[in-house]
């Protein structure tokens, strides 16, 4: 018998789940309710996943299709934290909108547990499964605020073509099987001898569905619409968490079965990769809305994740694992400052909206000035260090070319950040938006905000913490 | 382990401006605002001076070294400084607190802001120049961009949004290549401890790659032609403050950049693309010159007349000739001076006139007899008359480069006269002439502040021209080493 102490997380999520959708069904009223008993759920899976798995080497369980290692229990506990996150800022947000409703944590919580799945998996069919646990919660989430045109239209928009995406991908999952024997990543790993170009179109379309969920280029037409029309709070989600289960099994698929292959797919992601860097940087130029322009922005931004990973190194797959964790914490310290540009329960998303901030708000613009340079990968702030040890990584394989375009993309796209900052700081001002805010907001705005002005200090934690993990 | 000296040389505007910042922003608070941040930048002069004072000048080490671990097995944050960067650390410090005194005629709104910006910019700069290892010299070099940009594109004149972003963008992008090379040189070496890396050496077969990356971060901080547009642009726009830190400081980051790194970490390369940089620095020198006599607008002409003498700082540099590369520092330590000096004395007749063009002044000497006097001062210097500051680096560039190369020393020796002509002539049509613009009649002359700042530039100007002596001590060990050193690498190439 597996010891099953070690998907304690996974099983408590999922109960508690169960438990939830009960209690909304039954009691009346129950949304707030709901809503707390879910954060204290995601709060005792951090524990119990901090408990449980953190100090532990390679493990696996259930015949070897699911892993517990060093990379699976920080990617679990940086997912379950954003989520925390995410729904805690959320409340406000959906009550103004009255969405506030049971459905809204479930659907969260329903899709964090499949991601914890994607992390864990070892197995093709477990891996699939956890996907479409996911996806299917996402498809509601996207379309929460169903009395909009534009969320409904966002919500059918990711089904219909998430769904394609998926069908890829089993259909790769499949080629795989028939020609290895086998969907146990370990097992694929040691027949690895012969049918290695049939394997390679498995390979192929497994990496087109994967590269369509985390939105690189050229699969990346839903994002934008998706990112626009959802509820704030959702594209938060959707810019945080999925992304982060997403690269966890891009890299476990790339690195655990296929590493002998890398030939064959180091090309693929490297062209990935400069896609999405370059489409990013341009495509965001001439956005108007911002929530659109941070869709072309993650686009840019998984570009320079993809380098890591293209590295076929330990180090590589570090420095994309430390990339998207300071991405993330820059991504949620943006949204909080998007949800504070609210007036008479409405809020604003244009980046005219933005115009003269700094006159009025000064603390919140001086927040959205560290986040953009930042996110711009200027130093000394933290997303100048995530691409520091990218192209550390890549350069150590003496891949200049990507490097160097990498690297001329963030010129590029300093340039859009730059003309947010322009709008704030050196246009006319407009009325004065709300100043009082749920503390959960101020929280996740001070904490993620000090956190990127900060990391320069203390750059040493987080590698330590990421160099544990070891896939090759 | 010593009392931490340049760190907190580096600390103490942040300190400063954090104070500032928890601050109340209000206009009868202005002042607090202006004595916090003075108060701030004139304890790093006094302790920069006594740096200079406990500084070893018979030693090319470096001394005040702090070491600490930053990034583990990684990188090390590294200060020190030996006698070539100790003179930028002084201008720096030197040049800060008359910036701040100068803004209360220009700045008008955010001043808390404006000092903030200031002085955060300080830190950054003493940072470049006492950073010992690649990473944190790139950090400081690139953090520099942010308050720049700022200061530009929020006090800055009517183009100022494109003035900043191409400011910005044009640097960033020289920049990132450097990255690269810098990353590329952990690779290679395994370290970026500059110390290492100068007993080290780097294999020659990188060297050209490594230098070109190098040279096009500088080349375009530095300016050299033809990627020298930003600076005009930036110049012009910026509050006059933001021009003098821009001129006085901020070009001479790359030249000691070039110093410190293109010749003494790739002798051999440096070797190679002399020929380079004496093509674009002489192309700097007569061509910008051309430019600068046809300016209409006082501030770009000083704009571009930076441009030429850094054409002749890079010039001096890339002789590899002690004469030259002295010859370089001191000329950047003399436009560092005489540039801050030239852009105030623009800001000054602007805040009275509101325009910069010179055919809306003239005749103005028997109005303002005081600010005449100073003005033609520091428009002597900028032509490198003896004694004065300009001419002492000036003179040793050119005896450097005839040294080196008798044709490229003859081409810009005629940069000496064009330099006389440009500023003479401008001199000559603000200053003297008739007096046609009636309004000029109520120009004040120069109050308070503006005459200690002017002054407070003028003695060095003059003390310096006449006896540079002590720079000389500072900096000849220093650069006898450096330059010993790059010929033994070379000869055992």
């Amino acid at each position: 018998m597996d010891n099953l102490n070690l998907v304690l997380p996974e099983i408590f999520v999922s109960l508690s789940v169960m438990f939830l959708l009960i209690l909304g069904v039954f009691k009346k009223d129950s949304s707030q309710l709901t809503f707390n008993l879910s954060l204290v759920t995601i709060l005792v899976a951090i524990i119990l996943t901090v408990n449980e798995t953190f100090s532990l080497n390679r493990i696996t369980l259930f015949n070897g299709s699911i892993v517990i290692d060093q990379m699976s229990s920080l990617m679990k506990i940086i997912t379950l934290i954003g989520a925390f996150l995410v729904l805690g800022i959320s409340s406000t947000y959906l009550k103004s909108f009255k969405i506030f409703k049971i459905e809204y944590p479930i659907l969260i919580l329903s899709s964090v547990l499949g991601m914890m799945i994607m992390i864990s998996s070892n197995d093709l069919m477990v891996f699939y499964m956890g996907l479409e646990l996911q996806s299917l919660a996402l498809y509601v989430l996207a379309s929460f605020n169903r009395d909009q045109l534009k969320s409904s239209e966002a919500g059918l928009k990711y089904f219909v073509l998430s769904a394609l995406s998926s069908g890829l991908l089993l259909y790769g999952c499949s080629l795989i099987y028939g020609f290895s024997g086998s969907t146990n990543f370990d097992t694929i790993a040691n027949q690895l001898t012969s049918n290695e170009y049939a394997l390679t179109f498995g390979i192929v379309f497994i990496l087109v569905g994967l590269a369509f969920k985390i939105s690189a280029v050229p699969f990346h037409m839903w994002a934008p619409d998706v990112y626009e029309g959802s509820p704030t709070t959702v594209t938060l989600f959707f810019t945080m968490v999925p992304k982060i289960a997403a690269l966890t099994v891009f890299i476990r698929f790339l690195y655990v079965p296929f590493l002998n292959l890398i030939d064959q797919w180091q090309m693929i992601i490297v062209f990935l990769s400069i896609a999405s860097m370059i489409f990013g940087a341009i495509a965001a130029i001439g956005q108007t809305n911002i929530k659109r322009l941070v869709a072309y922005s993650s686009i840019g931004h998984i570009g320079y994740t993809l380098a890591g990973v293209a590295t076929g190194t330990n180090e590589g797959i570090q420095s994309s694992i430390i990339y998207i964790s300071i991405y993330v914490v820059m991504n949620l310290a943006l949204f909080s400052c998007l949800l504070m540009l609210k007036r008479n329960e409405q809020y604003y998303e244009g980046i005219d909206d933005l115009s003269g901030l700094s006159k009025n708000h000064p603390l919140l613009s001086l927040s959205l000035l560290i986040i953009l340079f930042s996110l711009a990968g200027i130093p000394p702030l933290a997303g100048f260090f995530a691409k520091f040890y990218v192209f550390k990584a890549v350069i150590e394989q003496s891949m200049y070319f990507l490097a160097i375009v990498g690297l001329l993309s963030t010129v590029i796209a300093a340039f859009y950040y730059l003309r947010i900052i322009k709008i704030i700081y050196f246009d006319k001002e407009k009325e004065k938006y709300d100043s009082d805010h749920g503390i959960w907001l101020k929280f996740s705005l001070t904490f993620s905000t000090i956190l990127i002005l900060l990391y320069f200090i203390f750059p040493s934690q987080l590698i330590e913490m990421v160099s544990r993990i070891i896939i090759i | 382990m010593n009392f931490p000296i340049l760190s907190s040389l580096i600390l103490l505007p942040i300190v400063g401006a954090l104070f500032l910042f928890f601050t109340k922003d209000k206009d009868e608070n202005n002042l607090t605002a202006k004595y916090v941040a003075l108060f701030a930048t004139i304890v790093n002069f006094l302790i920069s001076i006594y740096l200079w004072i406990s500084f070893d000048q018979t030693t090319s080490s470096f001394q005040f070294v702090e070491e600490r671990v930053w990034i583990k097995d990684f990188i090390n944050y590294k200060v020190g400084v030996d006698g070539i960067s100790i003179l930028f650390i002084l201008l720096t410090t030197f040049i800060t607190p008359l910036c701040i005194v100068s803004v209360n005629n220009t700045v008008k709104n955010r001043l808390r802001d404006f000092l903030i910006a200031i002085l955060i910019m300080e830190s950054f700069m003493i940072g470049v120049f006492c950073a010992l290892d690649l990473v944190v010299f790139y950090l400081f070099f690139e953090a520099g961009l942010i308050p720049m940009f700022l200061i530009i594109g929020i006090w800055g004149g009517p183009k100022r949004v494109y003035s900043a972003f191409k400011f910005f963008l044009y640097t960033l992008l020289g920049s990132v290549l450097m990255l690269v090379a810098i990353i590329s040189i952990y690779w290679i070496s395994g370290t970026t401890d500059v110390i290492a890396l100068y007993e080290l050496g780097i294999d020659a077969k990188y060297q050209n790659l490594l230098w070109l990356a190098f040279f096009s971060s500088f080349a375009v901080k530095t300016p050299m032609w033809p990627v020298h547009t930003w600076l005009p642009d930036a110049h012009v726009e910026a509050p006059t403050a933001g021009s003098v830190l821009l001129a006085a400081i901020l070009l001479k980051m790359a030249g000691y950049g070039f110093i410190r790194f293109s010749i003494g970490l790739f002798p051999i390369a440096s070797e190679v693309f002399t020929p380079l940089v004496y093509t674009l620095s002489v192309i700097a020198i007569i061509f910008t010159s051309f430019i600068a006599l046809m300016q209409e607008d006082m501030k770009k002409l000083i704009a571009y007349s930076s441009v030429a003498h850094m054409g002749f700082v890079t010039l001096g540099i890339f002789t590899l000739q002690q004469q030259g590369v002295e010859g370089s520092i001191i000329q950047m330590l003399s436009h560092g001076l005489v540039s801050a000096a030239l852009f105030l004395c623009v800001g000054v007749v602007y805040d009275r006139m509101h325009s910069r063009l010179i055919k809306s002044y003239g005749g103005i000497v028997t109005i303002i007899p005081k600010y005449s006097i100073l003005f033609m001062l520091f428009t002597l210097a900028a032509l490198g008359l003896p004694g004065t500051f300009g001419f002492v680096g000036e003179f040793l560039i050119l005896m450097g480069a005839f040294k080196d190369n008798f044709l490229v020393a003859v081409i810009a020796s005629f940069g000496v006269i064009l330099g006389a002509a440009y500023m003479l002539w401008l001199y000559k049509r603000v200053v003297f002439g008739k007096l046609v613009n009636e309004d000029l009649k109520q120009m004040l002359d120069l109050n308070r502040s503006e005459y200690l700042i002017l002054s407070c530039l003028a003695v060095p100007t003059l003390f310096f021209g006449f006896y540079p002596e002590p720079l000389f001590n500072t900096i000849e060990v220093s650069v006898t080493d450096l330059i010993n050193m790059h010929n033994l690498n070379i000869a055992s190439k």
